[in-house]
Parts: structure tokens; sequence; C-alpha cells
């Protein structure tokens, strides 16, 4: 694991951390961080034979960047109080959660492959009750939002200086609440509050734009009062860059920020990435390796270039 | 309803008709003690022991006398503005990090148009958000938009969540510390501004999960919550002058339902009746009903609640006795019961 010799260093802000390393090594090291979390995923897939494969591969990226660069926590503690809290609104992208929080330590690594089964931690739609490290109960979409609101609310009122991401997905922006959140957080000026929006383009029944148009996204957290960024949200410097701004600009009061990263479904694995996008995507049981070894090809030829 | 349809009689139309008058109209008997917002003073006085507990409102603090607890403690207190999803998802938030959130809001709209929050986010983690619902049942002569006559119905399917349908301001004032104190999610069934006081005549506390009898009687016993035990009272006094003896039993906590006290009571040779401010299906007496069938005791139960339909807009003394709810209609419902 190569999480678990960094577990101290994580529980400081990445601006804050004593590590010695040039932005390329950086870069590599959440490079890596994500290629580990599209194997486990893909091993987790592979077991229930199905799944969010596509959204954890094309949100791996944000995952990395937020776990092993950007979040506050104790492995081995994961309900430290000083802790940054990570809320996946979400809940059917647990996969990538999962994999995200073996990466991190916090979930070993052998318990990924009961994903899904019964008696397991880890259930299909992510769950704070079943999962250590997993603030809320996401699925019900539109609800992340308002909750994190809420914990940045508490937190800055018990002087914490702990920040609050909430994942979300631009299909979740179709939801009023996410909107009467949005207000919220900018209302009280939740300045340790930052959203993060998969913007995969799609949707339970089609592209995005076809079931409710919600561009232009950018404008619309704008002109709600939030610090917006708009990245490739597979693009793991950019993603590095517009994490660092919003964290630089961090404050318990002051100007909630957003980073919108336009992802895209089955990333790394070039067979998912041509494959019609669908949001529960099947992959025949010939196709697991094919896609292991597609990722692990495309990963080292990117290293090695 | 009939009234706009028919010609007015000579003796209605002699006399002006009521109006609707403000939102949260008084319930109070003429002459009756009161007390000012219980609930927000009670908060107060729970907060000052308790640094945890924080409150919200959606843009209702006045008319749930929330106004009272952001007076005294502001930096405790967030205005959430018109929004009930933010609301409920906020006060889990707050649950999340170790305060102990009240979260105000009438209770049409916290039963109707955030359910999903309060089930989801409060009530699935068991969390120690309190939610306090103004307006329950019939309390105002609004119409359907703010007569939540179904709230408990609504609410007793969810997982974890306590309901307390309390009678009056010692109530109020004595569940507010308990429902801060007890693990879990709840709801209160909020009675505001000048509040009765009627408890204090009875020897009687409230305890969060427990029935009282009231009073003893021998022909009839009543079982019933919120401020329809006040009704209850009444109308078991003025059945005496029947002679009819009339036992009175408070259940202001709907669920967990305290079916052991309750059922005692009813598993006599006494008429038994529910009397509740709500709707027939989904509250007090389909909780005793449940609970006498369970128990296999065979028992006719009378119910005294709101019909199954959505309710005229209009006075609420010419509303509650429209409805069955005044002294007058409990006592001629008794009385036709025992001929």
């Amino acid at each position: 694991m190569t999480a678990t010799h960094e577990l101290h260093t994580h529980e400081l802000p990445h601006k804050e951390r004593m590590i010695q390393e040039t932005a390329s090594d950086r870069l590599d090291r959440v490079s890596a961080a994500a290629y580990r979390i599209r194997h486990h995923a893909l091993s987790m897939g592979e077991v229930q034979g199905q799944g969010y494969v596509g959204q954890a591969l094309g949100a791996a990226d944000m995952l990395a960047t937020v776990y092993s660069d950007q979040l506050r926590y104790r492995a081995e503690d994961p309900e430290w109080e000083a802790r940054d809290r990570f809320l996946l609104s979400t809940g059917h992208y647990a996969i990538g959660h999962y994999a995200a929080l073996a990466e991190a330590g916090i979930v070993p690594v052998e318990e990924l492959e009961t994903y899904g089964s019964d008696d397991s931690r880890l259930p299909m739609s992510g769950m704070s009750t079943y999962t250590p490290g997993m603030e809320i109960s996401g699925g019900s979409l539109g609800h992340g939002l308002t909750i994190a609101v809420g914990m940045a609310l508490g937190l800055r009122y018990q002087n914490s200086t702990a920040r609050i991401y909430n994942f979300l997905s631009d299909g979740e922006l179709d939801e009023g609440s996410t909107w009467e959140a949005a207000m919220g957080a900018h209302h009280h000026q939740l300045g340790n509050l930052t959203a993060m929006v998969d913007i995969n383009a799609l949707q339970a029944d089609g592209k995005t734009d076809t079931v409710l148009r919600t561009e232009p996204v950018t404008e619309k957290w704008e002109s709600f009062g939030w610090y917006t960024q708009r990245v490739d949200g597979n693009d793991v410097g950019a993603l590095l860059a517009a994490f660092d701004n919003a964290a630089n600009q961090a404050a318990a009061v002051g100007r909630p920020s957003v980073i919108l990263c336009d992802t895209k479904v089955g990333r790394g694995v070039t067979l998912l990435e041509e494959r019609e996008k669908a949001h529960f995507m099947r992959i025949e049981e010939h196709e697991w390796q094919t896609c292991r070894e597609q990722l692990t090809a495309g990963y080292e030829g990117k290293a090695s270039a | 309803m009939s009234t706009t349809t028919e010609a007015p009689d000579a003796t209605t139309a002699a006399r002006p008709k009521l109006k609707t008058s403000a939102m949260i109209a008084s319930f109070a008997e003429p002459g009756q003690k009161t007390a000012s917002a219980p609930f927000g003073h009670a908060l107060v006085k729970a907060a000052q022991e308790n640094d945890k507990i924080v409150g919200l409102t959606a843009d209702l603090g006045k008319y749930t006398d929330m106004h009272v607890f952001a007076k005294a403690f502001p930096e405790r207190f967030f205005q959430m503005g018109m929004a009930e999803q933010l609301l409920f998802g906020a006060a889990a938030g707050l649950a999340e990090t170790g305060l102990v959130p009240f979260a105000s809001t009438y209770s049409v709209f916290a039963a109707r148009r955030a359910y999903d929050f309060l089930c989801l986010d409060a009530a699935e983690p068991n969390l120690n958000v309190n939610i306090v619902g103004g307006l329950p049942g019939l309390t105002t002569g609004y119409g359907p938009s703010h007569q939540a006559t179904e709230d408990m119905a609504i609410f007793r399917g969810m997982p974890n969540l306590t309901i307390v349908d309390p009678c009056d301001s010692i109530d109020i004032e004595q569940a507010v510390p308990q429902l801060a104190a007890s693990e879990g999610p709840t709801y209160l069934r909020l009675l505001r501004g000048n509040v009765p006081t009627v408890l204090d005549e009875y020897d009687y506390t409230f305890e969060l999960g427990k029935a009282k009898v009231l009073r003893g009687g021998n022909d009839a016993v009543f079982i019933s919550s919120g401020l329809m035990t006040m009704r209850a009272l009444d109308a078991a006094k003025a059945l005496a002058a029947h002679n009819v003896d009339v036992a009175v039993v408070h259940t202001p906590t709907i669920k967990p339902f305290d079916a052991a006290t309750v059922l005692a009571e009813i598993n006599t040779d006494r008429l038994a009746v529910t009397l509740e401010n709500h709707s027939v299906i989904g509250g007090l007496f389909e909780t005793v009903a449940s609970a006498v069938v369970t128990a296999g005791l065979g028992k006719r139960v009378v119910p005294v609640a709101l019909p199954d339909e959505f309710l005229d807009a209009g006075a609420l003394p010419t509303l509650h006795d429209r409805y069955g709810l005044s002294i007058q209609k409990i006592v001629a419902k008794v009385l036709a019961e025992l001929k």
C-alpha cells in the first residue's frame, strides 16, 4: 500500500505538508493513485458482473486528487474530529469511492471483493451506516449539498478548520434541493465548502442535454455567488491546480467554491470509452481482462512517454 | 362545503359569520389560562444547559416561536430560507458534527415537502435531529395548504422517528429537554403563541414514550393526544352533568406508543373513544386499533378524528364543530354511543 507510508502527512492540508516533491512527482503520485483506483473499480465490477464501472473510471482522477493530495484524514481513525469531510451524494459512485477509500488505507484492499455482496460493508449504493469513511448515505440525489451546508455551519460554529467536499454529478443539478443548498452556502458564506461536480453529460435516461439541460453550468454557479472553476476532470494537472486554487481561497467565512469537472465515462479503458455510453454499463465476462490490459497499457504508455 | 351553494336561512343570516382571522387562530377557550411561546422559552432554557443545541428554520421563525431562541442565541440560530429540503439536510449535517438541532417549519411542509431529507439524512443514520412542526392537524382556517391533517400518518411509517403530540404548554415545556436528550430524530407537533395551560391541574408530568391516566371514570375511557386531550378533559366534565363518568388517558407520544398503559385502560367494559387532531387515517385511532388487534382484545374503539377529506377554510371554532372536534360534538357522540 503506497498510502500507508504517508499516513501522517494526510493530517495536514497539502500546502502545509512537508513533502519534498517536484510538480512532476506530485502529478505522477496522483496519477498512480488514479490508476490504482481504476484497477480496484474494475476488480469490483468483475465480482458483481456489472455495475457503475463507467462512472468510477470517469471520476477516478477527481477521487485520486482529493484522497491522495487534498483531504486531511487519519486512515486508522476515520472518525477523527479534525478530518476534512468528503460527502458522496451520488450513491451509485460508491464503487469508485470504495476504491479511493482503499487507496487511502481506510478500507482494506482485500475487502473490495465483497462489494455488493450480502453482509458486506460495501453496498452497491454508498451508505454512512455501512462503511468507514463514508460520511453520508447518498443515492437519493440532491441531498449531499444540503447536508454539506449543515456540516459547514456546524464545524464553523465549533471553530473547526476542517473543509467539506461534496461530490455531485451533473444529473444531480436537476434536483431543486441542490440549488436551495447553493443559495444557502453562499448566504451563509461557507468558505470551507467545496462542491465538485462530475460532468459526464450522462444521466439514467440518456445524455444530460436530452434529459434536462443543465448548461450553462459555469454561469449558473457563478450567478449563485460561488467561486467557480471548470476543468478537464481527467487531467490530473488541471485538477490539482483547481483544487489548489480552491484551497487557497478557502476560509471560515467566504465564498464557497465549486470545481466543475468534465469527465469521460469509462476513461482509461479504450473498450469502454468507445462503447455506447450507458448509465449502467454491461460488460461481458470475457471483457474484464481486456479492460484491465487496456488500462495498464494506457497508463504505462503514458508513464513511459 | 355547503354554505356557498345554499341560501342562508333566516337564523344564520341574522348572525354575522365568524372570520377566519389570523393564520394561527387560537383554540383556547375564553378565560383559559395560557403561556406565551412555551416552545421558544423551553428551547432557550434547554440551550442554556446544553451548548450543543442549535436552532434553524425555513423562514417561519416568528410563526413557530423559534424567534425567541434566535434572539437569545443569535450565533446558534441558522436561517435557512424558504427551503425545506435544505432545512432538513442541513439539520442532519449539523447533527453529524455533534450538535443537537431543532428545525422548525409548518407541519404541512415538514411532512409533505421534504420527507425524503428527514428520512434518509436524519432517520436512517438515527441522528438527534428534532423537527418542530407548526399548525398540526386542524389549527388554522387557511385550508389544505396549511392544514396538516395527515402529518402523523405520513411520519408514522418512518423508522427511528419519535412522534410527540403535546396537549398544552406544560407538555411542551417538559418535552423539549427530553427531545434534546433522546437519541434519534423526533417530530414535535407544535402549539405556538398563547398556548393553553391545562395539565397543571392534574398530577402529571410529561415522560417521553409514556401515556398517563389523567382521571379515572367508570362509564367511558378517552384515549387522546395533542390539543384533543384538553377537549377530552372538558368533555369529561360536561359528561358528568349527564351522569356519565369518563376516564381520560393522555398519550402525547404517538411513536413509540405506550400500548401497555393504553391497552390496560381499554381492556374493560367501558366505552373506548380515541380523540385526535388528525385524520382518522393513520393517526392515534389506528395506532390504538392496531395495538388492540395485535393483543387480540376484540374491543370496539370509537374514533373522534378529522374525516378523510380536504377540509374547509374558515374560522377555527366553526371548523372544529363541523368536523366533530368541539366539546359539544364529543359529548353528543358519547351520549349517542351509550344510548
